[in-house]
């Protein structure tokens, strides 16, 4: 538990600073590729909710600290998409070896959604339009596109078995 | 429990950052936590550059022929503007020193430039911002203005030691004062309704004369101990149409900014040789 908590905290750091200096500079319209969103998604799937949330929280506090945003305010948000995305990983596919795509569609429309009502209140809006067709649908179709080789490096970093094999070898 | 736990704390980061000044506690942690992450971000930007500029490279092929021939009439045009205002320049020049006209702190004379590079932008559609690798260490502060060789790019909203956070002017938060060049029409240069690189000019009078292709600068005004951010003389941007209805106050005007937010890869902070 303690070597996947270091390697979820460095994995998450270094992915960090790579959306700080290289992914958020790739735009398509005004969506970018947050890598960090799914390895959190793919992490939370992996481990559970509590784990999930946890990685939310410290990818979050990084991600705020490295671009020097209100600090909090990605930490709230990767919070709840880590834990609710563990929850999801429970009932459905933790130990698949196929990503959830459901999980990182829900979990980049949660984190968009949440961020505009956050924003919203501190001040910062976008028109509808500009949010689903600006930012959502890009950012929508980008993140599915990192989904399969993010989840990858995840079981790879995190030694997840399929669950079918799980299941068989004590029976044999 | 563990998750609740760490929304409370969230929010309490939330709340505790916004309540405090910027000398704070968290805005200190998070300046520190910056100047560690800066050199990170630095390397991670010039691994990226190359592969970004073979990207904008070839972006850039599509569409250069028809680029080719506005630029061609484009410089036919400037070429005689040149001509007419090299002569207003040296007329005005003689005509101030026989006022013994005294100016404010002008660009780009009264300032110093300090050039970097653009290291990373915040991840949030939201903002309109960027980070940049030189900071107080530098001499640059806050409050600083920043251009590019094409034009006015934004303010100095956060100064790290090695590191600076930009706001753009199409962010949502900012406001220039500006005038139209060709007319001397005064107005407010903000982010515009539609997308987030599109400006206006708003506060611009009905009976104002502008028209397309002019060129929005900034203003610099002064009154008193207060003056605008930005020295007087940047250029912002071209008018890219101009409307009007019974029912507004002011003309509609829509302003295409000079720089390429997208492509923003070095800046210049203007240092005021006095502060």
């Amino acid at each position: 538990m303690t070597a996947d908590a270091v390697k979820a905290g460095a994995l998450l750091l270094f992915a960090a600073l790579v959306q700080v200096s290289i992914a958020s500079a790739i735009e398509v319209a005004e969506g970018h590729p947050d890598v960090v969103l799914v390895l959190v998604i793919g992490i939370a799937l992996l481990r559970g909710p509590v784990f999930g949330a946890v990685a939310g929280f410290w990818a979050g506090l990084v991600l705020d600290v490295a671009s020097l945003e209100t600090l909090g305010l990605t930490s709230l948000l990767l919070t709840l998409v880590g834990y609710f995305a563990g929850r999801l990983g429970d009932v459905t596919t933790k130990s698949s070896a196929h990503p959830s795509l459901v999980a990182v569609a829900l979990g980049t429309v949660g984190f968009a959604l949440g961020s505009a009502v956050v924003h919203f209140m501190l001040g910062s809006t976008l028109s509808a339009a500009q949010f689903f067709v600006g930012v959502l649908l890009p950012t929508l179709a980008l993140n599915m596109l990192l989904a399969y080789p993010l989840y990858g490096l995840c079981r790879r970093i995190f030694h997840a078995e399929p669950r079918e094999r799980r299941e068989v070898s004590p029976a044999v | 429990m563990v998750a609740a736990v760490l929304v409370l704390f969230s929010l309490a980061l939330i709340t505790v950052y916004f309540r405090e000044s910027e000398g704070g506690t968290l805005h200190s942690a998070q300046r520190i936590g910056l100047s560690v992450a800066m050199p990170f971000e630095v390397a991670g930007e010039r691994i990226a550059r190359p592969f970004r500029d073979a990207w904008g490279w070839t972006s850039d092929l599509v569409g250069a022929k028809q680029e080719n021939e506005k630029l061609r009439k484009q410089i036919e045009a400037l070429r005689q503007r040149v001509i007419q205002e090299q002569t207003a320049v040296s007329e005005n020049d003689r005509l101030r020193e026989l006022l013994s006209f005294v100016d404010g702190p002008g660009f780009p004379a009264g300032f110093t430039g300090v050039s970097t590079r653009v290291v990373g932008r915040p991840p949030s559609a939201y903002n309109q911002e960027v980070l940049i690798a030189a900071g107080s260490s530098a001499g640059i502060s806050r409050n600083d203005p920043v251009v590019t060789q094409d034009g006015l790019v934004g303010l100095v909203t956060n100064v790290t030691s090695n590191g600076a956070k930009v706001t753009l002017i199409t962010d949502q938060s900012s406001a220039v004062s500006a005038i139209v060049l060709e007319s001397g029409a005064a107005g407010l240069v903000r982010h515009g309704p539609s997308n987030s690189s599109a400006l206006v000019l708003d506060r611009v009078g009905k009976d104002e004369l502008v028209e397309e292709g002019n060129l929005v600068i900034t203003a610099g005004w002064r009154s008193g101990k207060l003056e605008s951010l930005y020295p007087r003389g940047i250029p912002v941007g071209m008018v890219k149409s101009v409307g009007q209805q019974d029912v507004d106050l002011y003309k509609r005007i829509q302003v295409a900014p000079l720089v390429n937010f997208d492509a923003l890869a070095e800046v210049i902070v203007l240092v005021p040789k006095k502060r």
